[in-house]
């Protein structure tokens, strides 16, 4: 099954809120995804600086001297905030990718979730409530971000196997069904130089994405394109640093319903998830139309 | 009128008081308040009682029903009215995909649009939608009547059995062996009546619509149509 949420904010009275909002529609869809839950947070950036959140099972030991080690390593100041097995070490922008290949030295017991000037990903085993709680995202602010609920069938129910998978700076992509061809198109991606973490259907999605956005695609053209390239059930929620999108696959088995006001733009795999957010009984609702893109950007 | 908030009382304490109204009641009249998009609300009724949803509801609202009429003042989930037996469920907004699947009885209304997968497998039902609908409605319907006010999305009535569709505005395609139909007296006829208990009279009227069934074709395996199976 798996569920999925995601807000983009229109009015910036709301940010401070956005992590509140995110978690009440997280732990809504429990029930669609009780093995796993992740989240995907757009802070508002810091001028110049860009973030690096990794992930240890072993965090006390892994993040002791992480900064300073990492900081040593990339030849400039880095500093940490951690959040039980998470860590955001911000840095100079123009270190980011340095930094993201130092950290695989300095760190190999580590996991890059994502990296870029405002995303930050958190994701682990476990209830939604709990992994919402560990991380504490209901006191984080930020312009948009997306969530998923896992219910696994292609791969492993692990923390890398968890949604959001990012595959880009300050990209990711969430997703409720199963692809079928993902095998031969993550060889493909290989070839074109991507390179892949786990054995997952999704991250050969958001890969695919990626690859398109970096050959100069906009969002909406890369995310056309998973209409033709992808096979199998989709419906996808993607991030990126300025924009949010969705798109179904033409079958359209995948439940999903969005709602749009002044203030913001909801997507929800379920109306009950939307049910708390302010000016919902006035929102305009609707189910997007299978094998359409929609996206939004500031 | 006896009203249930969904919210305080709970999915289990509704439904076990609904089923509990079966036979003789004075009860017939029910109002749920905060339904929140909450699965199952008013399944498996069995009663000739009128029950209004205020507001949005989510999968499976108003399934197995029979002799009841359900009424949602909101939109409705996916798979609303399945399998309906007989009575009447009304939807003032939406309705997700597959409403009224496999349904054997009864009259659902959709005032809004529906989704994919509308009427599919429908055994008897009576279907008016007074918006669109999805692709892949009516697949493999079986009996009863779709009647659609609006257009009609990809493979309407594919692998169709004896169900009558009846189209005002444009169909996308038809599905395998559904075929466009003449209208005769009697096809005007049943769909005056749906259009007036489906509360759509004053909106449309029968000689604007098409009417399309099976040209029963695939009705025994012929390997000459293995591509079509």
């Amino acid at each position: 099954m798996c569920g999925i949420v995601g807000l983009f904010l229109k009015d910036p009275k709301l940010e401070p809120k956005l992590g509140a909002m995110l978690t009440d529609m997280l732990i809504t869809m429990t029930d669609r995804g009780p093995d796993s839950a992740g989240i995907a947070i757009y802070t508002r950036p810091e001028k110049g600086k860009a973030k690096l959140t990794v992930q240890s099972a072993n965090a006390a030991e892994d993040f002791k001297t992480l900064a300073a080690d990492l900081g040593k390593a990339i030849g400039a100041t880095v500093t940490m905030t951690s959040k039980d097995t998470h860590a955001v070490l911000t840095l100079p922008a123009d270190k980011i990718d340095a930094a993201r290949a130092a950290v695989r030295e300095v760190r190999p017991s580590a996991r890059v979730m994502s990296a870029g000037e405002e995303i930050e990903i958190y994701k682990e085993v476990g209830l939604p409530k709990d992994v919402a709680r560990r991380f504490d995202i209901a006191h984080m602010s930020g312009t948009h971000g997306i969530g998923h609920t896992r219910m696994a069938t292609e791969s492993a129910v692990t923390t890398m196997g968890a949604h959001p998978f990012s595959t880009g700076s300050d990209q990711c992509l969430v997703h409720n069904g199963s692809l079928s061809n993902h095998n031969s198109v993550r060889r493909v991606l290989r070839e074109a130089g991507m390179t892949f973490e786990t054995e997952n259907d999704t991250e050969v999605a958001a890969a695919f994405i990626s690859h398109k956005l970096q050959e100069g695609s906009k969002l909406g053209e890369a995310m056309e394109a998973t209409l033709t390239d992808l096979d199998g059930f989709f419906t996808f929620v993607v991030g990126t640093k300025n924009g949010f999108g969705v798109v179904r696959d033409p079958i359209a088995c995948k439940p999903a319903v969005m709602a749009e006001t002044d203030q913001y733009v909801a997507f929800g795999s379920e109306y009950r998830a939307m049910v708390s957010l302010p000016g919902i009984e006035t929102a305009r609702v609707w189910e997007p139309e299978p094998a359409t893109v929609y996206f939004w950007e500031r | 009128m006896q009203t249930f908030d969904l919210e305080a009382q709970g999915l289990r304490a509704l439904n076990s008081t609904l089923h509990a109204l079966k036979g003789q009641t004075n009860q017939t009249a029910w109002e749920i308040i905060n339904p929140k998009g909450a699965h199952a609300i008013a399944v498996g009724l069995d009663a000739a009682v009128d029950v209004t949803v205020r507001g949005s509801t989510g999968y499976y609202c108003g399934g197995m029903n029979k002799l009841a009429t359900v009424r949602i003042k909101g939109s409705a989930g996916p798979g609303v009215a399945e399998n309906m037996m007989s009575g009447t469920v009304i939807i003032d907004g939406d309705a997700s995909q597959y409403a009224g699947a496999t349904g054997r009885g009864g009259l659902l209304v959709i005032k809004g649009n529906a989704s994919s997968r509308c009427g599919i497998s429908m055994k008897g039902i009576d279907i008016v939608v007074h918006g669109n609908i999805g692709h892949m409605s009516a697949f493999m319907a079986q009996s009863g009547n779709l009647v659609v006010l609006g257009d009609a999305g990809e493979a309407l009535g594919d692998s169709l059995y004896e169900a009558r569709l009846f189209v005002r505005g444009s169909v996308k395609s038809l599905g395998t062996d559904c075929i466009e139909k003449e209208m005769r007296p009697e096809h005007y006829e049943i769909l005056a009546d749906l259009l007036k208990r489906g509360e759509a009279d004053g909106k449309a009227k029968p000689q604007e619509f098409k009417r399309y069934g099976s040209a029963r074709k695939l009705y025994n395996f012929n390997i000459d149509n293995a591509s079509s199976y």
